[in-house]
């Protein structure tokens, strides 16, 4: 088969793939009253009444905010956190660094239904129930170790003698940390980031149990209970789950790189 | 050791112990004061809360909701990471050697795997619509009760989970791909070995590493799966689609009973860890041979 005919046919079988997604596109720029009724597959026109509800009268807005907020914190908590302690394993004598590393990957694939309870006690008992605080915390719980495990791995994968270089010439180790590591693991800083942030944007389990109200209910959430009066709004709903996923889109397709090099990161490296 | 290694050593543990403590605190106490709870009857709105031993492990072996919830959890895991697997390379097998608009190729396979569960969850409600769904359309105008029928309810809820998760695989296994040297694929075609057999002697050996990852990545993830399910089909219906998870959190937040339903969470973390360990385990008998 000639190569450009093959690699076309492969774009339409994954354009088919992610047809589920687009019909959803579709469901949301369908009339009301054309819904229901299939066949026709393609409707009479486009409107954006759907986006309209969605945007003027549910809660789906202030849960967007929620959502970019938490995730937001989540992400710099988490690097904040992990860079340094990525940086003691990958470069410093840390003691019982091996047993360090096994507690960090373990506590990555603690399953969430298990500490949900303690954890819902522990906001309760903080008082953190219904804010932005809890959430960042909860989702810090999967996001840091992941962070960790990414930036070491990255951090040894850059050769050390220009550090080395860099202490000889008397710079502190924060010095050499700042200027001379910190730009060449910038890219998978990247990577790190751009994980932490999506699966604090997925995050439903957590954000569903701790959440009460709209001060602190995520964009999951908010879909989940998205309300109907007498029957399903599916057109509003298909137009609340675009709004949903645009972030995590616009991510995948404008930073596809950093997200393959951290997906990849994350599962090869043992 | 020198006053220089004892100063670094001393600085190491002042950068870990931030991100330990936050570790400390967030996972490993949770997980070990669900192990605790597991152990009580704890019915917060009638102010019960007491030490009640092995009994919620106990009355667990012999209530048929749990067997029937373990029995989904495992044919829902088993079912969706073998489809997984076998899609995944061949899709792998399908991107290998693109060359036109490999980037828009690679979009178009992550879509699936960025977009949050729920989304996920209800796109698939909408495309299993009995009247308006997609999928009876594509099936020729029938009008089946996808997510209302015990019997189609976990292969629709299984179908949606591959549909969300088979780009991972994929991506882990062309990446693998694109790493074998030619000089294997040139050597075996000099020694006049036909496309079967390059695939069967040098390619999928060469995938089986990545897919035993995969394959752990995905297994831990299936077994730990709470989104798709809880909003999908709500384990319904009669039940056929209820996993351990979902019965946890029913248990935990719905009937309230913290005890009983950590015990089942403490369930959920045990066959995790077995995974995990038995993975962990092969592994390390594999390179002790090699």
């Amino acid at each position: 088969m000639r190569r450009p005919i093959r690699d076309l046919g492969v774009l339409l079988l994954l354009a088919g793939y992610a047809v589920p997604y687009f019909w959803q596109v579709l469901t949301s720029l369908k009339p009301e009253a054309e819904l229901l009724v299939l066949p026709p597959v393609l409707p009479s026109r486009l409107t954006w009444e759907h986006y309209h509800v969605v945007l003027e009268q549910s809660l789906i807005p202030r849960s967007l905010v929620n959502s970019l907020g938490v995730a937001c914190l989540t992400t710099v908590l988490a690097l904040a956190l992990g860079l340094f302690a990525a940086y003691a394993l990958a470069r410093l004598p840390v003691p019982a660094r091996g047993a360090i590393l096994l507690a960090i990957v373990a506590g990555s694939a603690f399953p969430q239904i298990a500490t949900v309870s303690p954890l819902y006690l522990l906001m309760r008992a903080l008082g953190l129930r219904d804010t932005w605080t809890a959430l960042v915390l909860a989702n810090t719980s999967f996001a840091l170790p992941l962070v960790i495990w990414l930036l070491a791995g990255f951090i040894r994968e850059i050769p050390e003698e220009l550090e080395q270089a860099a202490a000889l010439d008397g710079a502190s180790r924060l010095e050499v940390f700042r200027f001379v590591l910190l730009p060449l693991v910038a890219p998978g800083v990247a990577s790190a980031a751009l994980l932490a942030f999506l699966m604090s944007w997925n995050e439903f389990l957590f954000a569903y149990t701790f959440t009460a109200t709209e001060a602190s209910r995520t964009v999951p959430v908010a879909l989940a209970l998205f309300p109907g009066v007498f029957e399903v709004p599916w057109g509003d709903i298909a137009a609340a789950s675009i709004l949903a996923s645009l972030p995590p889109i616009l991510l995948v397709a404008g930073l596809q790189r950093y997200l393959i090099r951290g997906l990849l990161a994350g599962a090869l490296r043992e | 050791m020198t006053p220089r290694q004892r100063a670094a050593r001393r600085e190491g543990v002042l950068y870990l112990a931030p991100a330990l403590l936050a570790l400390g605190a967030l996972t490993v106490y949770p997980g070990l004061w669900v192990l605790w709870l597991s152990l009580q009857q704890r019915v917060p709105i009638f102010g019960i809360e007491r030490f009640d031993g092995l009994a919620n492990y106990l009355f667990l072996l012999a209530d048929p909701r749990f067997w029937s919830a373990t029995r989904v959890t495992l044919a829902f895991t088993l079912a969706s990471v073998a489809l997984e697997v076998i899609l995944g390379v061949a899709v792998a097998l399908a991107l290998w050697g693109q060359r036109l608009g490999r980037r828009l190729a690679l979009g178009l396979l992550l879509l699936a795997w960025a977009l949050p569960t729920v989304v996920t969850a209800k796109m698939f409600e909408w495309l299993y619509h009995p009247a308006a769904g997609l999928v009876n359309l594509l099936l020729g105008g029938r009008e089946l009760n996808w997510l209302g029928d015990p019997a189609l309810a976990l292969p629709g809820l299984i179908l949606a989970d591959v549909w969300r998760t088979m780009p991972f695989v994929a991506l882990l296994c062309y990446a693998r791909l694109l790493g074998i040297p030619a000089e294997l694929y040139e050597a075996a075609q000099v020694d006049g070995a036909g496309p079967a057999a390059i695939l069967r002697l040098i390619t999928l050996p060469m995938l089986r590493r990545i897919l035993l990852i995969a394959a752990l990545f995905r297994t831990l993830d299936a077994l730990r799966a709470f989104d798709l399910m809880f909003v999908l089909t709500r384990g319904g219906p009669a039940g056929t689609t209820e996993t351990l998870t979902v019965y946890a959190y029913r248990s935990l937040f719905q009937t309230l009973q913290l005890g009983f339903g950590s015990a089942v969470g403490v369930v959920v973390f045990a066959l995790v860890m077995l995974v995990a360990w038995a993975y962990l385990r092969a592994q390390r008998r594999e390179e002790a041979a090699s």
